[in-house]
């Protein structure tokens, strides 16, 4: 029988904002969750992989990388990758399930650690970023004309599905009050109450339609998860989630050329890469940094036609933990903070195990998506618990 | 608008675009042998891979695909609202610009409005702006 990937620890650091601990240390914080939660030891660790990679040029964004998590755990490693132009950042996680299958590693750190918040506040430690000289690559096609944020961008996309296809500010809310619902439920999500529609639509706007409460925003926190061998599972303690498929498909590579974000094509191809269906998926993960974000993720996986997204969450009963597609169950990265896409695989996790807690869904719950990335950049997990 | 654009490093390959605007002209990349265009602009076709490859003024006129209205002050000098539009061009298929769109309310933008481009110059970039036609 071929060899499969499973997620077999999961861990994640204190989530919060301007936090003064460093990044490696919540990333150890982390890890050491992670690894124990799997009932596991560092020895048994081989493989690494992240998602950017450490980048210098804006440390907040990603301050760690592969070779500080290889050198501050005492790794032998036999495979590792730290790519920005990875298929998003649920691609690293995609990465190291292809690894583990081919056997060129048995159980593999995922991790992703974000520090803008803490970043932002202390500029001396962390210079900020330098958009405006000697600008070059992709950003100077859209940063001249003052669309330096993804929030920009994405608005646009949502721009035209309320032209096109007739999308309310309404209707585009729910995904906001379905993310807040369900982090009030989650001890570790930085949002502690639920938000009603009235605040929401008094909330001063970003780049509309997005609103404050449709915008992520900067948290300092490292997300784990550990990537086995289904011949190894026996060395395991937790209960192991199968990466059954993986997807990551670009039409164009360019936040501005793209007829359609990638999440159409990365959402077609995952069910090409398994004989699971949209009608077998109990619960979804997606990725929310901007709140049109799970709408285009609804479409492209196939759970509405292309244009009913936002018919689909409308009043949000379907999407709420009781509804028929759970949604963002753990609240998102509108709810429970900027974990940048590994939160994803990481609720999905724990709801594949039952140990949601308040927020668990019912009726033990055995398939879910979770997604990350918006624009260009797009990457899907299909994760089921045998 | 007065606030300082984004500066960009000229290189062979985006030189046309950021200063055609100082002869009145928007030079899109288009390809020599195949006859599509290429944007962003660079050195092999995307469409037949030559590279056979070089800038060409198109008229400059298209329609807003789509638009943000842009609310948050990105940096402390920038006046806002302002528009963010991507304009597709009536003559070079396929190609979007990200782009504002000046000389009229943020309110009075709407998708699919008939557009034409201004050149705004700073510091010897120009800056490819679309107004409204008609």
């Amino acid at each position: 029988m071929a060899r499969e990937a499973y997620i077999t620890g999961i861990g994640m650091s204190e989530v919060g904002v301007r936090l003064t601990r460093s990044p490696l240390g919540l990333t150890m914080d982390a890890i050491r969750e992670a690894v124990a939660d799997a009932g596991l030891t560092l020895a048994q660790i081989d493989g690494v992989a992240t998602y950017p990679g450490k980048m210098q040029t804006f440390l907040g964004f990603s301050p760690i990388g592969v070779d500080e998590v290889i050198e501050a755990c005492g790794l032998r490693t036999r495979w590792h990758t730290g790519a920005a132009e990875a298929t998003a950042q649920l691609g690293a996680i995609a990465d190291a399930a292809a690894a583990v299958k081919a056997g060129l590693a048995r159980h593999v750190i995922c991790f992703r650690t974000v520090y803008e918040a803490a970043a932002m506040a202390r500029p001396e430690e962390f210079p900020p970023l330098e958009r405006r000289k000697d600008v070059t690559g992709n950003s100077q096609w859209v940063s001249p004309f003052g669309a330096f944020s993804a929030a920009c961008w994405t608005a646009q996309f949502a721009v035209r599905h309320m032209k096109r296809y007739g999308m309310t500010r309404e209707q585009l809310a729910q995904i906001a009050l379905n993310d807040h619902r369900n982090a009030a439920l989650n001890p570790r999500a930085l949002v502690k109450q639920p938000l009603s529609l009235d605040t929401y639509m008094a909330a001063r706007m970003i780049s509309s339609p997005f609103c404050l409460y449709d915008c992520d925003r900067f948290t300092d926190a490292s997300t784990v998860v550990i990537v086995s061998a289904s011949d190894v599972l026996d060395e395991v303690g937790s209960i192991p989630v199968r990466i059954a498929a993986t997807a990551g498909s670009v039409e164009r590579y360019s936040w501005d050329q793209a007829e359609w974000a990638s999440a159409y094509p990365t959402g077609r191809d995952l069910w090409r890469n398994t004989d699971y269906t949209a009608g077998d998926v109990d619960l979804v993960q997606f990725y929310d940094g901007f709140a049109f974000q799970p709408i285009t993720w609804l479409e492209g996986l196939g759970f509405c036609e292309v244009g009913e997204g936002h018919r689909f969450i409308e009043g949000g009963t379907r999407i709420a933990l009781d509804g028929e597609l759970p949604m963002n169950t753990g609240g998102g990265q509108l709810g429970w903070g900027r974990l940048h896409g590994f939160g994803f695989a990481y609720e999905g996790v724990v709801q594949l195990r039952g140990q949601g807690g308040a927020r668990q869904v019912r009726g033990d719950p055995r398939v879910a998506v979770a997604t990350s990335g918006g624009g260009p950049m797009a990457a899907a997990l299909l994760l089921t618990r045998d | 608008m007065t606030w300082q654009r984004s500066r960009i490093r000229l290189d062979k390959d985006n030189r046309a675009f950021w200063t055609g605007g100082a002869e009145g002209r928007l030079y899109i990349h288009r390809c020599g042998d195949c006859g599509g265009f290429n944007h962003p602009p660079r050195e092999v076709c995307r469409h037949c891979q030559s590279e056979n490859v070089a800038p060409h003024a198109v008229a400059g006129t298209g329609q807003v695909d789509t638009y943000t209205i842009n609310y948050q002050k990105w940096a402390p000098d920038m006046e806002v609202p302002f528009v963010i539009a991507r304009v597709r061009l009536d003559d070079a298929p396929g190609v979007y610009l990200t782009t504002n769109i000046v000389g009229c309310p943020v309110e009075a933008v709407d998708v699919d409005d008939p557009v034409r481009v201004v050149f705004e110059e700073q510091d010897g970039i120009w800056y490819p702006l679309f107004e409204k036609v008609g």
